[in-house]
């Protein structure tokens, strides 16, 4: 089956089998980041555009360094050097850049739903590096593919997302996703920040973390964030590490073989114990360098390469 | 000035309980019982032919965005969008550039208002600058010609401030208009909470935030006794605030918007901000007990919250985006669908919500075919399908979710003071 997509905006809107593909592809890129040469010059002669009208340096540096992978030319604009903040509008921003002849545009944003906004108004292809509490698709088919190395099939898997669910994109994705792939999700935190209305995307919520962690063979922290304290949503970072932080006693619960992830960047201490972050159960780094093969793979794909074509090192 | 002899059309008169076929006579700019032999050689028939005749409709809610906001629109755009609509009476929301705090604004708008094609009747604001602080200039606005008073678009967080407020405006016979939201509630919100805000990422809106400030209302409208009347009313809950409310009855009344009788938060899904408003779009729930509201009388009136926002502004973003849609151009024909066709209201029932019930709420001398009434005539075919394209309406703006939309039933001709101001598509 062909790769039809111009854009990649959200997991929700994906095909399991698309899913597949971009993880297939992906694999072949992980197997050329394994080489002595590791650059391919699929996007050679092609310009990304990193548009982060929201700072991430980290979601920022794994594009650029898939991007530049692909061989291709990359020019990142950071939210407080851009026009933004001089009032320029997304669409006259967007436009300005695809009149410069860009190929492609990454965009990370605060507000949801921009990326397709975007995707609307220009004929380039906008891969979408996270939109407000929305969605992070390649932080999710990452995290898949990392689980996936992990553990084989995803189907009935038991997989718990824990932390701020409620303002979080990367939760969103990874309930699309791993549901596509058949695994079992709850997620787990606070009633404040793990609402119910989330089972009417199919999983289980639970604020209790005992029987959530129970035989669970993923657990997926979410970094808390202290601002969420100051809005009333957990009355201390001490309370939340008391009731959710992830620690030795509580990893126990796990299925012996279970994995810990952590899509970064972690507050040691509080949503994990620094020890179990750094233990072998983490997963924390392979996500890191998967993240690379799985970009690779997005931008390969919405530039119109199709995934039985990965291409060899230059 | 010419007579009028409306005839063949099938009357429709909820003030004065006509519905079937029959005339409307019309001489010197009031309805009249009969046409003397000398007015009838002189009247200008209008055949009425499948079409109802029915008091000129009656909005107690647009936004006309004059002075200050004539980018969007003016009082003679939105007239002329009015008079398309079927409206012949409107009320001003007193959110304008400056704010109508102060009477000086309020000349302004009269002034313009003498050009437009329907009534315009100004509100004045609740308090000075719209800043929920301290009280506007009650006395001095009724002078200058408010019907009422309102913060709209904000409503007044402090239960104090408020009490004062109807308290003071009651002396003047000023009914408060409300805008019911408790500002703690809904910090960035920019749609419903539920579901489909959690799916989509949205920052929600509790219906919670709505109720707290209606419950307020009726509770302080209960201990003063004074008008308050709930703005474009959202929530189920608070429908059903307003039905007790009625049955102790305490002196509130409420109005419901097209938009919130046709749409739910499920029209998000594409982030389209011509489908963002304040209150926003709720569930299927909340719409089905606002038209139940409609039907049993927990709620008064249909308005639209006509709100124009230009192209510039609407199209980025859907956080970004200003909140408000257009309403005055379709809002008949979504009355008609929803509540005639889809939930089988008699099509009498409609028109009162939309002349009669809404010019009550706020004791304004129409929406009656009454002999001596004013001459706010409506002429509309119930049937006549139709496209409609905001980018070509009377409105200065086109930011409506039901541009490109097949609609049925379409404006014919509207009368105002015995004038014939649009007919067949053009304003006169
Ligand atoms: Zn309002």
């Amino acid at each position: 089956m062909p790769w039809t997509r111009q854009h990649l905006l959200t997991i929700e809107e994906l095909a399991r089998a698309e899913i597949e593909q971009i993880l297939a592809t992906a694999a072949a890129f992980k197997a050329v980041l394994g080489r002595k040469v590791k650059k391919v010059p699929a996007l050679r002669g092609k310009t990304v555009v990193n548009l982060f009208l929201e700072p991430s340096t980290r979601t920022r540096l794994s594009f650029e360094m898939a991007a530049k992978l692909l061989s291709a030319d990359v020019i990142s604009f950071d939210a407080d050097r851009s026009s933004t903040t001089k009032g320029e509008s997304l669409r006259d921003t967007a436009q300005n850049i695809q009149a410069l002849n860009a190929d492609m545009i990454v965009l990370r944003h605060s507000a949801g739903g921009s990326p397709l906004y975007l995707s609307k108004l220009l004929h380039i292809p906008v891969v979408n590096a996270g939109d407000g509490a929305h969605e992070h698709p390649t932080q999710a088919l990452l995290d898949v593919f990392t689980m996936r190395e992990k553990l084989g099939d995803l189907r009935g898997r038991k997989v718990v997302i824990l932390g701020d669910i409620l303002f979080s994109r990367v939760a969103r994705s990874n309930i699309h996703a791993l549901t596509k792939l058949g695994a079992d999700v709850t997620v787990v935190g606070p009633a404040t920040l793990v609402p119910l209305w989330f089972r009417a995307l199919g999983v289980r919520v639970s604020h209790e973390l005992r029987s959530a962690l129970a035989d669970a063979d993923v657990v997926m922290l979410l970094r808390i964030q202290h601002e969420r304290q100051a809005a009333g949503h957990f009355p201390s970072v001490g309370e939340y590490t008391s009731m959710f932080g992830l620690n030795k006693t509580r990893a126990a619960w796990l299925k012996p073989d279970a994995i810990i992830m952590h899509p970064g960047p972690i507050n040691r201490g509080v949503e994990i114990d620094s020890e179990l972050a750094d233990s072998g159960r983490s997963v924390i780094l392979q996500q890191v360098t998967n993240g690379i093969a799985v970009r690779m793979a997005c931008l390969y794909l919405c530039a119109g390469g199709q995934p039985e074509h990965v291409l060899a090192p230059v | 000035m010419t007579p009028l002899w409306i005839e063949n059309g099938r009357v429709i008169d909820p003030a004065t309980k006509r519905d079937g076929p029959g005339d409307v006579f019309v001489a010197d700019g009031v309805i009249v019982a009969r046409l003397t032999g000398a007015q009838k050689k002189r009247a200008k028939k209008i055949d009425a032919r499948g079409l109802v005749v029915c008091p000129g409709l009656v909005d107690i809610h647009v936004h006309f965005r004059e002075p200050g906001q004539t980018h969007k629109e003016t009082i003679l755009t939105g007239s002329h969008a009015a008079a398309a609509g079927g409206f012949t009476t409107v009320v001003c929301m007193p959110n304008t550039s400056p704010v109508a705090d102060h009477p000086g604004t309020i000349e302004l708008i009269n002034a313009a208002a003498k050009n437009a094609a329907v009534r315009v009747y100004p509100t004045g604001c609740i308090t000075v600058g719209m800043k929920g602080a301290q009280l506007a200039p009650h006395g001095s606005l009724k002078k200058a010609g408010v019907v009422a008073l309102t913060d709209d678009g904000l409503c007044i967080q402090s239960n104090e401030l408020m009490r004062r407020a109807v308290e003071y405006a009651k002396m003047f016979d000023l009914p408060i208009l409300d805008h019911c939201q408790d500002d703690s509630l809904t910090k960035d919100a920019v749609m419903n909470e539920g579901t489909v805000s959690t799916r989509l990422g949205l920052k929600g809106w509790p219906h919670a935030a709505e109720d707290i400030i209606v419950a307020r209302n009726i509770i302080l409208s209960a201990y003063t006794g004074a008008h308050i009347h709930m703005q474009h009313v959202s929530s189920a809950y608070s429908v059903e605030l307003m039905r007790r409310a009625k049955k102790d009855g305490v002196n509130v009344t409420a109005e419901a918007t097209p938009h919130h009788l046709a749409l739910t938060d499920e029209s998000l899904g594409t982030y389209d901000p011509n489908f963002k408003m304040n209150p926003p779009l709720r569930t299927e729930a909340d719409r089905r007990a606002i038209i139940a509201g409609l039907r049993n009388g927990s709620l008064d009136c249909i308005g639209t919250d006509h709100a124009p926002h230009t192209p510039t502004e609407k199209d980025r973003e859907f956080d970004y985006a200003p909140n408000g849609i257009t309403g005055l151009e379709t809002a008949l024909a979504v009355c008609l669908d929803v509540l005639v066709r889809q939930n089988k209201f008699k099509l009498s029932r409609v028109i009162d919500l939309l002349t009669r019930r809404a010019a009550a709420v706020l004791r304004l001398p129409a929406g009656s075919l009454a002999p001596g009434a004013n001459a706010d005539v409506c002429l509309f075919d119930p049937e006549a399908k139709w496209t409609y394209d905001a980018k070509k309406g009377f409105s200065k703006s086109s930011n409506s979710p039901w541009h490109g939309q097949q609609l049925t039933g379409r404006v014919q001709t509207t009368i105002v003071g015995g004038r014939i101001v649009y007919r067949a598509g053009r304003i006169l």
